[in-house]
């Protein structure tokens, strides 16, 4: 049973945050809702207004420039992005996380915003735009302020947002030349929520060395990680597969999955060694080529 | 709590609601509207039964607020048929035998038409994706697939919806 709430509708977004500043204590925001219902239904969210940014079409946008990157507003939908052109020459691996997120129905109402701001350590995008070195942009009636996406994350479906900011836009770095970038989650059914994942962006020079890594995983702790050590077994180095390998054990240090239902924390661990193996080897092919 | 005035305009009827802002879209369609054809089933956004178009695109209708689709064209399954003529996806639904206990069927029904609508000459692949958010509890895929595929192949054509 939902708790009875206010329901409010701004039009724009400075009328959004003055609403947010009117009720900071006593309200929540909705976008898409496609995660928010469930829990207000539960009652594990119960408030007394509700802000709605669904019809924020202000906030609704791709942009894509060389030197500047990738802009998208926080109302934009999962499907918007997953049919984007530019996005798919761009960042394909983008595409790829998205066409693999829930349903057509979810992707058609839910949104990017909504999504990185619920922080459920299983999200798909999150750890995919950390290793793309993602930045997300927050407003609040008091002006606005860029932050790394790998910082907003604190814990279990906490974020560094303040209570009377939204989050306005996530921006993505131009790719680099000889990059490459790989994701994938490992779940039973191929559209659920991993069970573990993992991203990866490697960067390769004309030599063959690997110049940057970036490797985040999914669901194998209360935030996205970033497995450091296993990014330092790569940097500087010709990759082979036995360093593949050696990243795998790594990145299984550097987590620190929860056993449940879907499985025991072993099991976390032993896939994240295998996930970020393969993940690696593939993004550094495709950076090789390009 | 504020009632609420909106306007919904399902299968191109003008309803309008007075609404408390917490109902959902499947609420106002089943209980205020009187449409029972879209079900309620899981309401966690998992099983797909209570699938309607929103401005011909697929939603769960149990995790979408009523309040959101305010002056929205929603579709449900019925709305499919036309003046007494079953829609091509209804009819090759008839003729595959694409249901069993039926629950799924009108979220079923939903999904199909909206990726009709947008995908021509869809593989097989792409029919099962686009049923993916949709749980059919007695396992009849197979016909499921099927009769999207023969509705995608111009099976129907002739039937003018």
């Amino acid at each position: 049973m939902i708790h009875d709430f206010t329901y409010l509708k701004p039009g724009t977004v400075k009328e959004a945050v003055a609403m947010l500043a009117d009720h900071v204590d006593e309200c929540k925001v909705i976008c898409g809702g496609q995660s928010l219902l469930i829990v207000m239904r539960q009652g594990l969210v119960a408030v007394d207004y509700l802000i709605d940014l669904k019809g924020l079409n202000e906030l609704s946008y791709i942009k894509y420039d060389e030197k500047a990157g990738l802009k998208l507003g926080a109302t934009t939908t999962h499907r918007a992005i997953e049919k984007s052109a530019v996005i798919k020459k761009n960042y394909p691996v983008l595409t790829a996380m998205e066409e693999r997120l829930a349903s057509i129905q979810v992707r058609n109402w839910g949104t990017i915003g909504g999504n990185l701001a619920h922080a459920d350590a299983a999200g798909d995008p999150a750890p995919v735009l950390i290793s793309l070195d993602a930045k997300i942009k927050l407003g609040s009636s008091k002006g606005e302020r860029v932050m790394s996406l790998e910082e907003f994350y604190t814990d279990l479906f906490e974020t560094a947002m303040e209570h009377d900011e939204i989050v306005l836009e996530v921006q993505v770095p131009p790719a680099g030349p000889k990059t490459g970038s790989a994701y994938k989650k490992f779940n039973l059914i191929e559209n659920d929520q991993g069970i573990v994942a993992v991203a990866v962006t490697v960067t390769a020079d004309k030599a063959g060395v690997c110049t940057d890594a970036k490797i985040v995983l999914g669901n194998a702790g209360v935030v996205p990680i970033r497995a450091k050590s296993a990014e330092k077994v790569l940097i500087g180095k010709k990759l082979t597969d036995k360093l593949f390998a050696e990243a795998g054990e790594a990145a299984a240090g550097d987590a620190d999955p929860v056993s449940d239902i879907h499985a025991s924390s072993e099991f976390r661990l032993h896939l994240i060694k295998v996930l970020t193996k393969r993940m690696v080897k593939q993004a550094w092919d495709q950076a090789n080529k390009g | 709590m504020e009632k609420k005035l909106i306007t919904l305009i399902v299968n191109d009827i003008e309803y309008e609601l007075y609404i408390n802002p917490k109902t959902l879209l499947v609420e106002a369609i089943r209980d205020h509207i009187g449409l029972t054809g879209t079900k309620r089933g899981c309401e966690t956004v998992s099983c797909g039964a209570c699938t309607v178009t929103i401005d011909d695109m697929a939603v769960k209708s149990c995790s979408v607020l009523a309040i959101q689709a305010d002056g929205r064209r929603i579709t449900t399954s019925e709305g499919l048929e036309k003046n007494g003529v079953l829609a091509p996806i209804q009819k090759a639904f008839l003729d595959e035998g694409s249901y069993q206990c039926g629950f799924c069927t009108s979220g079923m029904l939903m999904s199909s038409e909206a990726f009709l609508k947008e995908t021509k000459k869809p593989t097989e692949e792409q029919i099962k994706e686009a049923i993916e958010g949709n749980i059919c509890r007695c396992t009849g895929y197979n016909s499921i697939v099927r009769a999207i595929a023969a509705v995608a192949k111009g099976k129907y054509a002739e039937v003018k919806s």
